[in-house]
Parts: structure tokens; sequence; C-alpha cells
């Protein structure tokens, strides 16, 4: 009897551990094929992203590139993983040559892993070469190496302030009146002292603030020879306005550490927070995770430490890469430059993801950009492209090095939590840092 | 000849151990070999790597965040052992009484966790241990007038979560390895025990721990290295690999970062050289502590 009971328990830990490794192992993703009206002859090619949408915006162009033509088809396999999982596989899968997919989504502060050494991608300079002269040319150096191109851009990325007019109108604020930060505090505290709300967030998870606040003072988080300098002047100083900021309660810290989590969500589209400072492509988060807030959110420029200064910056962005290891790569480079830099492309990527596209030809086509029947310009109270071409020439750009990855990681997981949730000294947690990063780039 | 070989007594028992030599040396002496090499080059998965000598291992030796990361699995290998072996060894005494009811139904209660996916489990606590309002354990605080927490952004609180999740977990496996030792002490003792006329707690401490002994010893040792080991739990919590200012940062979870996440795989290697030897050493000397060397009297 003994026995047996003891057999049963071995039997049981054993199938538990099996279960448990099966589960840690494998995050396989959700796959589907978009076939795009192909015919049998098609080829099927391998996509793997982080974000579903972009999966949506394929389908529109495979269409297209199917219709157009007949001898070359294709049908996507499109695997959406998250993000951190996606870049981990992908890397390992492009650095090994096996199991790679055809052609994939790299996001920009993953994108120097891919270029370290000799990059284990397709060079696509000749797919880009018809498109070259109408599209952003800094956004295309994102993803390039010494003069080579790896990976074709998405978008523009400009950084814009979102505000919630409902919130704001309540505390008797007028947003176009926000010129300066301290514009924005003298705001914050109407806002806080009358509502009780907070005006924004201070981020703790993601540098899309620091970054601005360089921008701005057209400094970058490396400096010429491409060394990391977290702790210049400009930095103490971005750091220090916004740490006032929050000492007013004009910002305060959001669960999730930034505006684009699923937690945050939450918390915008239950209005306790005013205000959002995010690239334009944060705009197709609010139509599909806050919809509380259609036809209150506001678009307008970034507030500026003095007048006069840039009042937007690039940022984020995803390069989608051709592998070395793809089926057909004629086949993919052709698409792809088809499906992203193309002027139809472009239009569609305004029409499907609500991004800025990189072809700015496009931001002055009224018919598509205020097409009365688009998604996001019946979703926000402005039109955004009013607003980006007001500032077309002011889009500064903060440089992707072989350094990034390293100066995000610590900011986002030490730094800015010391400073924004444990109050540690700005300099000092700066300094920490930079000696952390000097250290692992070592 | 074939059979003359195969019934020999002398090849049979190799032939009967091969397959776990043969095991135990690719999946397990080699990688470890081919480690403890690559710790020792600059490597990068496709690219040549080079002989570098212990410049791995004298950059770890300065790295804050791998010190922080050790002192993380150290911190919490120590935490579960202080939790994970006393409690389950009580529930294990007190369902193993005659006169406890429901045991069977204690028994599955208490195991069922195991059963659970660890990450659904992780996500699961992610969300109750959430910083907001309307959490599960914030809201609960709530009701005693205590203001929100942010648990998974403090060292002490994101603990606390990570300690409730291995504890909500593992007690119930800990509890079975525990009531199958109690299985094997003879009642006669107990019984003699009762003539001599001594109290449950005598017969406790006296007949049921020393006798428990080789149960938790076993216990003890896998846990140090489950402590130690620890890494899906940190990431599920902290929905990846990276908590806030690092408090949910383990060692395997550095040797993930630095191999997986930037490739630079010989520096992990150095890692999990060093996370072998700390896990080695500990063990070595618990069981050295605890008698487990010595000769059977």
């Amino acid at each position: 009897m003994k026995k047996k009971w003891l057999l049963l328990f071995m039997v049981t830990v054993f199938t538990v551990w099996m279960t448990g490794c099966g589960n840690g192992g494998n995050a396989g993703g959700e796959k589907t094929v978009i076939d795009g009206g192909a015919g049998e002859s098609a080829i099927s090619l391998e996509y793997w992203t982080f974000v579903e949408l972009h999966g949506q915006h394929f389908e529109t162009m495979l269409k297209k590139w199917n219709e157009a033509n007949p001898e070359r088809q294709i049908k996507l396999n499109v695997t959406v993983m998250p993000y951190d999982d996606m870049h981990n596989k992908l890397l390992i899968a492009v650095q090994t040559g096996e199991g790679a997919p055809d052609i994939a989504d790299v996001e920009l502060g993953k994108f120097p892993n891919f270029l370290a050494g000799t990059p284990q991608l397709e060079p696509l300079n000749d797919a880009v070469d018809p498109f070259r002269d109408t599209i952003v040319q800094s956004r295309l150096d994102l993803y390039s190496k010494d003069g080579t191109n790896y990976g074709l851009p998405t978008h523009v990325g400009a950084t814009v302030a979102f505000y919630n007019t409902e919130i704001l109108e309540e505390a008797g604020v007028n947003y176009k009146d926000i010129v300066t930060w301290e514009d924005y505090k003298k705001a914050g505290i109407q806002v806080y002292e009358k509502t009780g709300k907070y005006m924004g967030t201070a981020d703790t998870s993601a540098t899309w603030q620091s970054a601005m606040m360089l921008a701005q003072q057209d400094s970058d988080f490396t400096n010429d020879e491409i060394k990391p300098q977290v702790n210049s002047e400009q930095m103490i100083k971005g750091l220090t306005i916004l740490k006032d900021l929050q000492a007013s309660n004009v910002l305060a810290t959001i669960a999730g550490g930034q505006p684009d989590t699923e937690e945050a969500y939450g918390e915008f589209n239950s209005g306790n927070y005013a205000s959002a400072m995010m690239p334009l492509w944060h705009m197709s988060r609010y139509t599909n995770y806050m919809p509380d807030l259609e036809g209150k959110i506001a678009i307008a420029p970034l507030p500026v430490i003095k007048e006069g200064m840039p009042r937007s910056l690039g940022g984020g962005g995803t390069g989608t890469v051709v592998t070395k290891t793809a089926k057909d790569i004629q086949l993919a480079k052709d698409f792809l430059a088809f499906a992203k830099l193309s002027l139809d492309a472009n239009i569609e990527i305004w029409n499907t993801l609500g991004f800025d596209p990189v072809n700015t030809d496009v931001w002055e086509m009224k018919d598509v950009t205020h097409n009365p029947d688009n998604k996001f310009v019946k979703y926000f109270a402005n039109n955004p492209f009013d607003v980006l071409n007001e500032m077309k020439d002011e889009i500064q750009l903060i440089k992707s090095t072989s350094a990034s990855p390293t100066i995000n990681n610590i900011l986002c997981t030490i730094t800015l939590n010391e400073i924004f949730e444990d109050g540690r000294d700005i300099a000092e947690a700066l300094n920490a840092a930079q000696e952390q990063i000097e250290q692992e780039l070592k | 000849m074939i059979k003359n070989f195969l019934y020999s007594q002398k090849v049979a028992p190799y032939i009967f151990v091969l397959p776990f030599i043969a095991v135990f040396a690719i999946f397990w002496a080699y990688p470890l070999a081919s480690s403890v090499g690559m710790s020792f080059q600059h490597t990068m998965l496709g690219q040549p790597s080079e002989w570098i000598g212990s410049d791995n291992y004298s950059k770890l030796m300065s790295d804050g965040v791998f010190l922080k990361a050790v002192s993380n699995s150290v911190v919490y290998m120590v935490l579960t052992l202080v939790i994970l072996i006393p409690f389950p060894m009580l529930f294990a005494v007190l369902i193993n009484n005659k006169f406890m009811w429901g045991r069977e139904f204690f028994k599955s209660t208490f195991f069922f966790p195991a059963l659970t996916s660890i990450v659904v489990a992780g996500t699961v606590f992610r969300l109750m241990f959430g910083e907001m309002e309307g959490s599960l354990i914030n809201s609960f605080l709530g009701l005693f007038g205590v203001e929100p927490i942010k648990f998974l952004k403090g060292q002490v609180t994101g603990f606390v979560a990570l300690l409730a999740l291995a504890s909500w977990r593992w007690i119930g496996v800990n509890m079975l390895y525990f009531l199958s030792g109690l299985k094997s002490i003879p009642e006669e003792y107990y019984e003699a025990a009762s003539i001599d006329g001594a109290s449950s707690f005598q017969k406790f401490t006296r007949i049921t721990m020393p006798l428990l002994k080789p149960t938790t010893i076993y216990v003890i040792t896998i846990s140090i290295y489950a402590g130690l080991a620890m890494f899906i739990e940190s990431m599920m919590l902290w929905n990846g690999n990276n908590s806030p200012k690092n408090i949910g940062l383990t060692i395997v979870g550095y040797l993930y970062r630095q191999g997986i996440e930037k490739n630079d795989l010989g520096y992990a290697a150095a890692v999990g050289i060093v996370l072998l030897l700390i896990a080695m050493a500990i063990n070595i000397t618990q069981l050295i502590l605890t008698g487990m060397f010595k000769k059977e009297d």
C-alpha cells in the first residue's frame, strides 16, 4: 500500500515537472495566414512581428501586391509574439542561421543588437533606391550601418502632446496657451487644484521624456564619438524640470511606468491623467484601448524649455528586415519596399495604423489626411497633420547607437525609478547610471 | 560470441548504466565543460569567438548589477528555506494526525497550486499585487484604511509578492515529501512514548524530527538549488526580465539578460559558472554539517 502511494506521488511530481518545463520553454505566439487573394502558385513568406496592428497593414498591401504582380504572388504567415520574446528569438535565429522568418519587425531600441559585428540581415539598398528621394532620410539611417540599409522604417514618430480637453475645460485651462514648461506647470497646478487629477505622467520605464528634453536642448544620450553621456548638463536640466513638475503635483508616476502600457491605458481611459507626451503612433493606442476618450483628445506641439526651441522629435520606430535565410530574398525585398515605402503604402500606413508616414508628401494630401471617414480623424478633437505640418522642420532626432540598448536598460530599470519613485538626487543617480553603462559597455 | 558477451556478468552492468552515462555526458558534462571554456572567451552567436583569459570574471566582480542579482538570489533562497521547511513540516504532521478531519481534502488543496502553470500563476499574482487601488491586495488593505502600496516597485514589498507566490506554489509539494517521510515512522515508537508519559510536543521533537532528518536534508538540498536558480517566477511577476531597480533580478535572470538579450554568451557563461560554484559551496557545506557524508554508525 505504501509503495503504491509513493509510486503515485512520484508519477505526479514527474508530470508536474514535465508540464512545468513545457510551459516555460514554449511561447509560440499567435499565427495567422494572410493570403491576400493569392493563387495556388503563391510563395509563402514567414513574417514575425510584436505589434498585431502591423499585420493588418500588410494584409491591405498584400492584396494590392498580388493584384499587381500575378506572376509573383505571396502568402504571408504572420506570427505575433510579445516584444521581448520576439526579439530574443529572432536574434538567436538570425545569428545561428536556423529557424528565422523571411521578414520581421525589429524595434528601434533592439535594432543595434542586430547590427553588431557582421549583420546577418540582407542589405536593402537596391530596394530602397527607387523611393529614396521621397522619404525622410534620417528615419532610414536609424536602421543602417556604414551606408547599408538593413531595415525599412514605418513612420516618423513625431512626438506630440495629447491633451484630455474635458479635464482641462473643467479646470479652466486652454491647452493652446501652453508653450513652455513654465506654462505647463501653471496649467497643471490649476488642474490639480480644481479637479484633483494629475496633468501628466513622470515616466519611469521609458525614455520618451528624457529624449524629449535632450532634443529640445540639441543634445543626445551619446556624444559625437558615440560615447554615452547620460550625466550631461542637459540631461540633468531636463530631469530637474520634470522632477520639479512632479513635486508640484503636476506630474505623477503611473502604473506600468509610462503611457504605453496596459495598466496606463486603463488609468488614462478613466481620466486620471490629463496629458501624455508621446510619439504620434500613440494615436492608435487611444483608438484601440481608450474608447471612453473619443472626441476628448486634442493634439498639440510639446511644451519647450524656452520659446523657439524645437517642439518635437522622432520617437520609437520599427525597422522591417529581410533575413539572410529568407526563401526568396529578392521577392521579400521587393514586397517590403512596395508595402512600406511606396506612396500607396505610406497612405495606407496612415489609414490603417494612424502613423505619420515617412513620405512627407502624404502629410500635405488633404483628401487623405482629413478624410472624414478615417477612424483617427473621427476620434481626435483636432487633425494631427495640422500640428505636424506646423512643426515639420522642428522634428529632432535622437541617435540610435550600439550603446543605446544598454543606456535604455539602465535608465528604464534603475535610474528613472530612483529619481521619480525614491526621490534620489538627480545628478547622483545619473552619475551612477553613467558609471554602470560604461562598465557594461567595456 | 554475442550471446557470451550479453550474458557476461562483467559487461552487463555497464550496458545497464550506459543510458544514464550517455545522458549525463551529453546533457550535463559536455555543456558544463563547454560553458567553462566559453566563460574565458568573448562569444557572440554567429560571430567568431576569441580567448580573453579571465576578463569576464574580473568584469563580473566589479559589476554592480551582478552583485545585486547574487544578493537577491541568496536572500530569496534563505527566505524560502525559512518558510518552506518549517511550515510544510508542521502541516504534514497535522494532516498525518489521526484526529484531523478532511485529511484528503487538505492534502489535495495544498498540492493543487503545484499543478498550475507558473506562467499563469505569475500573471495572476502580478495583477493581485498591482499598484492600483482596485487590485486585489490593495483593495483588501483599503478596507483597513491603508493607502495603496506599489508592491512591485519596492524591494521589500516586491519580495513579499515573490515569496507569497513561492509559498503558495511549493508548500504543498514540500508537505508531500514530509508526509511520505512520516509514513515510514513506525507507530510503535509513539505508543511506547505515550506509555512513558511523553507529551505531544516531546513526541514531535524527540521522535518525529530526528526520524524525519533524511527527508529534511533532501528538501533543504533541493530548496537551496531551487532558490538560487529561480527565474521564471520573477520574470512572470514583473512581466519581463527588467524589474524596477532590478529588485527582482536573479542570477539566472542576469545570465539570461547577458546571454540571450545582449548576445554576450561568454559573459553569461561566467555568470553560470559562478552560480554553480555558489550552489555547490552552500550545498556541500550544508551536507557536511548535517552529517550526510559521515559513515553510518
